[in-house]
C-alpha cells in the first residue's frame, strides 16, 4: 500500500494549536520566573531554565514529526511491547536511580536527566487500549476488569517504590477510561463519594458530628427517596450496613492519617486543613502560593512585573507551582484563559475520541483526556490550596524535559491514530 | 454503547474547571485580603541563627560556649563597581581568593546570597563596617563558632562543622541550609536537635530603592529564634584535667563511672588535643594534622576502640564461674596442667582470693575449663558448644558483645565469640575447648573497648549490676530531658554473694599483688582493682586497669589503658589510683608518683613507624624490682592439646597466709 506520506494531512490543527497556545505560553511564565530585572538573562543559554525549556520544547518538536512518521498501526501493534519495557526500565530505575531529595525517580545520563515514570503513563495507556479494544474483552466481566486494573496498577507501584507518590497518583486517571468503557457508574460514584467523606473527615475534627450527619443523610434517603413500598425490611438492613461501612470510614481515615502517611505527607494534609498552622513550614508554598496568585487581581501586574514568584517567595515556581506565576502577572483574565484552553482543549479529545472508527483509538483518546485533566485538577487545585501539596507538573506549561515529552507524546500519538481514523485498525 | 458516558466524563471535567475558576474569582478579584500583601516591591527575608546550647560538667563549670562572629554574604549581581584592591586590602584576602569565591557564588546563583567569608571576629566586624558602604551586594549575618574553656574531653564533645552534602539532601524534614553548622561528632552531633535551638525569620519589607519599610504583614510570618538548650553532663571536669594531664605523652584513654547512677565522670582519650583547634578559622589546617597523625588522636578510644581485655576479663570469668557451681571461692587449681603459665608463686596452688591477687593464668584456664564442662554432654565437641552459649548468655549480661547504649553516635559493640562463630571458623562439631581456652584470660578472640571494662568495675562494684553509661544528666535544666534509655538497670543474673571473694582479691592486689610498689595505695581509702596486660599485636603490651573504691558504698569506678606501655601495674594502676584519690579526696597527695606520671612519655608502635624513628627502648621506665610478668606467652602453639592433661578433681590447698 503506497501512500504519500504527507504528515499533515487528516492532523486534527484545532488541536495543535490548543497545544502550541500552552507550550508557548507556558514557557514564557518559565522566563518571568527566572527573569531578574537587575540582571537581564540570555534567552537561549543552558544556565537557566527557560533556556534549557526552549531546548526541550524544540527537541519535541522534532518527537511530534517522529510521532507523525511512523506508521499508525505501530502504537497498536507493539503495544505490549512497549508497555513490557517501560516496566523493565521503571524497576531499573530503581536500581540506576540517583537520589534527588528522598526519591529515586531519576535516571542520570552524562548532564542529561530524565525520568522514566512520566513516560509510563503513555504507554499504560497505549496497552490500556490494547487490551480493552480486544475482541470480546468486557470491562464489565470480572476477569477483563481484573486484568485491566493489574495493567493500570502496577507501574505505579513500582514508581512508589522509587518514593514519587505524586507521579503514581496519577494513574488514578484511568477510572474515568473504565467508565467510559461501561464500568458500572457505582465505582466512580462511590470513589468520589468516599472522597467528599474524606474531605469532610480532615474538617471536622469531632468524628461523632460526621456520624450524626450519616445518620440524618441516611434518614432523609430513607423517607424521601425510597417508596413506601420500598421500605423494606432488607432494604433497612443494607441501609445501617452503608452507615456502619461509612462510619467505620470515618474512624479509619483518622487511623490512616496518624499511622500510616509519613510525617511530612500529614503536615500537607493538617496544612490544606489549615495552612495558617504552619505558615513558615509545610505551609510555606501553599500560603505563598496563595498570595502571589491573589496578589495577581483581575488584569495581572503585567508580564515580568510579578514580585512575589521572585525573590523565590514561592518554591518550584517553574515546574509544580508555574500556575502561581500566571495569576501573579496575568491576573484573573490569565488565569481563565489557560483555564478554558485546557476546558477546550479536553473537550476536542474527547470529542474527537467518540468520532474513532477504532475501539482501540477511542479508548486511547480517553486514556489521554482523563491524564491531561487528573494533572490539571491537582496541581491548579494544590496552587489554589483546594489540593494537597502533591508535586506533579502543570502539562504543557510547567518545566521540565520529561513531562514536556511525556504529555507531548501522549497528545500527538492520539492526533496520529486520530488522522487514520477512516481506516480501522 | 455508553456514549451518553460521555456526557458524564465532560460534565465532571467542566464542573472542577468551573470550580476552579469560581476559586479564581474568589481568590484574586473579591477577596482582597492577600492582595496588600503582594503588592510591596520586595520583602527582605532575613534569617536570625540562635545561639547553639552551652555544654556544662557536674559542678556548673562550662565546657563548652559560644563567640559571636559574623559571617559575610555576597549577592553577585548586586556587586556593582568594586574597588578589589582595597576590598581585598581590607579584608586581607588575596585577590585570587576574592575572584574564586565571587566565581563560586555566582555560579551557585546571581541572585542569591552566597557565603563569601567566615567568622569576622567583632573586632573585625567593627572595623570593617564603615568601610562597607563603598561596597554593594554584602551582607552580615550574625553567626557563632564554638569555644571550648576547659580544653579536655575533645572526643566526647565533639566538634561541629558544616553539613555535608549527604546529610543535607537526606534530611526529611528540611531545615538545614546549605553551608548551616551542625554537630558532626560526639556530644554536639548526638542532642544536634537539642543544642541548635530554631532558626528564626524576619521578613521586612524594602521599596524599590531597597529602604527598609517596616516589617512585613505585621509580623505574622515571622519566627523567633528559640536559642538552644544546654547540656548538663555527668563530667567532673577536675578529674578529667588531671587525667590530661597523666596522659601527657602517653597514648590510651581512661574513662570513669559512678556506679550508682551510671554516670561518667571522665571520659578521655589521648593522645591529648585541645577542642579549640576543631573550632574557627583554623579548622581545616588542624583538621588535617589531627587526622594525619599516626597516633589518630580524632578516634575515640573510649567508646569506639576494639582492644583485648587481658586479665581483667578473668574476673568476670570467675564470676560466671561461680554463678555457675563450676568453683567456689576456695577451689583451688594446681599451677600445672595449663598450656599457660604463672611465674610468681610456684608450688602453692591459688584460691580464688589470691588468683585474683596475683592474676594466675593457670587458676583462670581452669576455671573456664571447669566452666566449659558443666554439661551432661560426655563428647567434648558436643559440650563446647552448648556450655559455651549458656557462657555467652550469662556473658552478653555484662554488655560484652554488644552497645552499652552510651549517649555518643558512635560507640562499638566489640566481640564476645559465640557458637555461631566457632562454628564458621572450625566447622560444626570441630572445636571444643582446647581451641577457645584463650578467652579463659581474655586473650583470643575477644574484643572490648574501655567503657566496657569501666561498666565492668561498675558492675562490681554495685556487687551484680549496671545502669547504661551516660554523659548528660540534663537538657535544658539538670537532670531533666534525658532519655530513661538512659538511666535503665541492667542486672547481670549473679548473685550478690558472690562477689565478696572477688572483690577481697582485688583489693589485695592493689595493696599487695599485682600493682607493684604500692603505686596504688592510697592513705584511707579502700581500693579494689584489677591489672591486665593485653596483647598488642603491633608491640608492646598494652596497660590495662580497671577499679572501683572505695570498697563499701563505692562511688567511683575506672578503667585506664595505656598504649604499648607493658604491664598493667606499671602505667594504668597508677594513673587510675591517682584520679580517683582525686576525685574521693578532691585533692592529690602522692605528689611525686603524679610528677613521675606526668614526666614520663610513652610512644607508640605507630608513631615510632610514622616517624621512622629508632626502635630503641622508648619507655622512660621507672625503676622495676619486682616486676610480676602477668602475660601469657604471646604464640601457644597449636599442638598442645588441653585435654589430655587429666583435670583433676578439686584440689583443696592451704590458703595462702601471705
Amino acid at each position: 500500500m503506497a501512500r504519500d506520506i504527507d504528515i499533515r494531512e487528516g492532523i486534527d490543527w484545532t488541536t495543535v494549536w490548543l497545544y502550541a497556545a500552552l507550550v508557548l505560553f507556558g514557557w514564557l511564565n518559565i522566563y518571568a520566573a527566572v527573569y531578574n530585572p537587575e540582571n537581564p538573562i540570555e534567552i537561549i543559554s543552558l544556565s537557566h531554565n527557560a533556556g534549557r525549556q526552549l531546548i526541550f520544547i524544540g527537541a519535541s518538536f522534532i518527537l511530534i514529526l517522529i510521532i507523525l512518521f511512523v506508521d499508525y498501526k505501530v502504537y497498536d501493534s507493539f503495544a505490549y511491547i512497549f508497555y513490557g519495557l517501560v516496566i523493565l526500565l521503571l524497576i531499573g530505575t530503581i536500581f540506576l536511580a540517583t537520589e534527588i531529595k528522598g526519591s529515586r525517580s531519576w535516571i542520570k545520563i552524562g548532564t542529561f536527566s530524565f525520568q522514566p515514570a512520566e513516560f509510563s503513563k503513555v504507554f499504560t495507556a497505549l496497552a490500556l487500549a490494547r487490551y480493552l479494544s480486544t475482541q470480546n474483552v468486557n470491562i464489565t466481566r470480572f476477569r477483563d476488569a481484573i486484568v485491566a486494573g493489574v495493567m493500570v496498577f502496577l507501574p505505579p507501584v513500582i514508581i512508589i517504590l522509587q518514593k514519587e507518590t505524586g507521579s503514581a497518583l496519577t494513574f488514578a486517571a484511568f477510572v474515568a477510561v473504565f467508565y467510559r468503557e461501561g464500568l458500572p457508574g457505582i465505582y466512580p460514584a462511590l470513589g468520589i463519594a468516599l472522597a467528599i467523606l474524606f474531605v469532610v473527615t480532615l474538617f471536622v475534627p469531632n468524628p461523632v458530628f460526621i456520624m450524626i450527619g450519616l445518620a440524618v443523610l441516611c434518614g432523609l434517603f430513607w423517607y424521601l427517596f425510597l417508596k413506601r413500598y420500598e421500605r423494606t425490611q432488607q432494604n433497612l438492613i443494607r441501609l445501617v450496613g452503608v452507615f456502619v461501612l461509612a462510619s467505620m470510614f470515618v474512624f479509619g481515615t483518622g487511623f490512616f492519617i496518624t499511622k500510616v502517611l509519613q510525617p511530612h505527607q500529614q503536615k500537607r494534609i493538617q496544612v490544606l486543613v489549615n495552612p495558617d498552622s504552619d505558615p513558615l513550614g509545610a505551609g510555606w508554598n501553599v500560603t505563598q502560593s496563595r498570595i502571589a496568585i491573589s496578589s495577581g487581581g483581575i488584569i495581572g501586574k503585567g508580564y515580568l512585573q510579578g514580585t512575589q514568584t521572585k525573590f523565590d517567595f514561592v518554591p518550584e515556581q517553574s515546574t509544580d507551582f508555574i500556575f502561581c506565576t500566571v495569576g501573579e502577572e496575568w491576573g484573573f483574565v490569565g488565569s481563565l484563559i489557560v483555564i478554558l484552553i485546557f476546558a477546550a482543549l479536553l473537550n476536542r479529545i474527547i470529542n474527537l475520541a467518540e468520532k474513532q472508527r477504532s475501539k482501540f483509538a477511542r479508548i486511547y483518546g480517553y486514556c489521554v483526556a482523563s491524564i491531561l485533566f487528573f494533572h490539571l485538577f491537582v496541581n491548579i487545585g494544590m496552587t489554589i490550596g483546594l489540593m494537597p501539596v502533591i508535586g506533579i507538573p502543570l502539562p504543557f506549561l510547567s518545566y521540565g524535559g520529561s513531562s514536556l515529552w511525556s504529555f507531548t507524546m501522549l497528545l500527538f500519538i492520539f492526533l496520529k491514530l486520530d488522522a487514520h481514523r477512516s481506516y480501522k485498525v | 454503547m455508553f456514549q451518553d458516558r460521555k456526557q458524564i466524563i465532560l460534565g465532571f471535567f467542566f464542573i472542577i474547571c468551573g470550580v476552579y475558576l469560581f476559586r479564581l474569582l474568589y481568590l484574586q478579584v473579591i477577596d482582597d485580603k492577600y492582595r496588600t500583601l503582594g503588592s510591596t516591591n520586595a520583602i527582605k527575608k532575613e534569617v536570625q541563627i540562635p545561639l547553639r546550647g552551652q555544654i556544662y560538667d557536674r559542678n556548673g563549670k562550662l565546657l563548652v560556649a559560644n563567640v559571636d562572629v559574623y559571617d559575610m554574604y555576597v549577592t553577585p549581581n548586586k556587586v556593582k563597581n568594586i574597588d578589589t584592591v582595597t576590598f581585598c586590602r581590607l579584608f586581607g584576602i588575596t585577590r585570587g581568593f576574592f575572584d574564586s569565591t565571587m566565581h563560586v557564588a555566582k555560579t551557585y546563583s546571581p541572585r542569591r546570597a552566597s557565603l563569601f567569608l567566615r567568622q569576622l571576629s567583632k573586632e573585625d566586624f567593627g572595623r570593617v563596617s564603615d568601610a562597607m558602604v563603598h561596597f554593594s551586594g554584602f551582607s552580615f549575618e550574625l553567626s557563632f563558632f564554638r569555644t571550648y574553656p576547659a580544653h579536655t574531653m575533645a572526643n566526647a564533645l565533639g566538634y561541629i562543622g558544616e553539613i555535608s552534602k549527604k546529610d543535607f539532601e537526606a534530611q526529611v524534614v528540611e531545615y538545614y541550609r546549605s553551608g548551616d553548622y551542625v554537630g558532626i561528632t560526639g556530644l554536639e552531633k548526638q542532642y544536634e536537635s537539642e543544642l541548635r535551638g530554631r532558626r528564626g525569620v524576619k521578613f521586612t519589607m524594602m521599596n524599590v530603592k531597597g529602604e527598609d519599610k517596616g516589617s512585613y504583614a505585621a509580623g505574622e510570618y515571622d519566627t523567633l529564634a528559640v536559642i538552644g538548650k544546654n547540656l548538663y553532663t555527668t563530667i567532673d571536669v577536675e578529674i578529667q584535667q588531671l587525667a590530661d594531664s597523666l596522659f601527657q605523652g602517653k597514648t590510651g584513654c581512661a574513662v570513669a563511672i559512678e556506679p550508682k547512677t551510671g554516670e561518667i565522670l571522665a571520659m578521655g582519650s589521648y593522645p591529648y588535643f585541645d577542642p579549640n583547634l576543631l573550632s574557627g578559622k583554623q579548622f581545616a589546617k588542624n583538621f588535617k594534622e589531627l587526622y594525619r597523625n599516626p597516633d589518630k588522636p580524632l578516634n575515640d578510644r573510649v567508646a569506639t576502640g576494639f582492644f583485648r581485655p587481658g586479665s581483667t576479663f578473668k574476673l568476670v570469668q570467675a564470676l560466671v564461674a561461680l554463678q555457675l557451681g563450676a568453683i567456689e571461692p576456695s577451689t583451688a587449681f594446681p599451677l600445672g596442667g595449663a598450656p599457660v603459665k604463672c611465674h610468681v608463686h610456684s608450688g602453692s596452688p591459688n584460691d580464688l582470693h589470691n588468683a585474683v591477687r596475683f592474676s594466675c593464668n593457670p587458676y583462670f584456664y581452669h576455671v573456664f575449663r571447669k566452666t566449659m564442662s558443666m554439661g551432661n554432654e560426655t563428647n567434648p565437641f558436643k559440650e563446647a558448644p552448648v556450655m559455651l552459649s549458656k557462657w555467652h548468655e550469662m556473658m552478653s549480661k555484662f554488655g560484652y558483645g554488644q552497645k552499652l547504649g552510651i549517649d555518643l553516635p558512635s560507640e562499638s559493640s566489640g566481640l564476645l565469640p559465640n557458637v555461631k562463630y566457632y562454628n564458621k571458623r572450625y566447622g560444626e562439631y570441630q572445636w571444643k575447648f582446647s581451641n577457645i581456652y584463650s578467652l579463659s584470660i581474655g586473650e583470643g578472640e575477644v574484643s572490648v573497648n574501655m567503657l566496657k571494662m569501666a561498666n565492668l568495675a561498675a558492675t562490681i562494684a554495685n556487687r551484680g549490676y549496671w545502669i547504661t553509661p551516660h554523659l548528660v544528666k540534663g537538657v535544658g535544666q539538670v537532670s531533666k530531658g534525658v532519655k530513661p534509655s538512659l538511666q535503665e538497670v541492667h542486672q547481670t543474673g549473679i548473685d550478690t554473694r558472690h562477689f565478696e571473694s572477688i572483690i577481697g582479691g582485688m583489693q589485695d592486689a592493689v595493696e599487695r599483688g599485682t600493682v607493684s610498689g604500692g603505686a596504688g595505695i592510697v592513705p584511707g581509702i579502700a581500693i579494689c582493682g584489677k591489672t591486665g596486660t593485653s596483647q598488642n599485636k603491633k608491640g608492646k603490651d598494652n596497660s590495662v586497669f580497671i577499679a572501683f573504691a572505695p570498697r563499701e558504698n563505692p562511688t567511683i569506678a575506672i578503667a585506664v589503658m595505656v598504649q604499648n606501655a607493658g604491664f598493667g601495674g606499671s602505667f594504668a594502676a597508677p594513673i587510675a589510683t591517682l584520679m580517683i584519690e582525686k576525685y574521693l579526696k578532691r585533692k592529690v597527695e602522692r605528689i611525686a608518683l603524679k610528677e613521675r606520671m606526668m614526666n614520663t612519655s610513652i610512644k607508640t608502635v605507630e608513631a615510632m613507624a610514622g616517624k621512622g624513628a629508632e626502635m630503641k627502648a622508648n619507655i622512660a621506665e621507672p625503676k622495676k624490682t619486682d616486676k610480676i610478668p602477668e602475660s601469657p606467652k604471646k604464640e601457644i602453639p597449636k599442638s598442645v592439646k588441653a585435654d589430655i592433661i587429666t583435670p583433676k578433681e578439686k584440689i583443696l590447698a592451704p590458703k595462702n597466709t601471705k
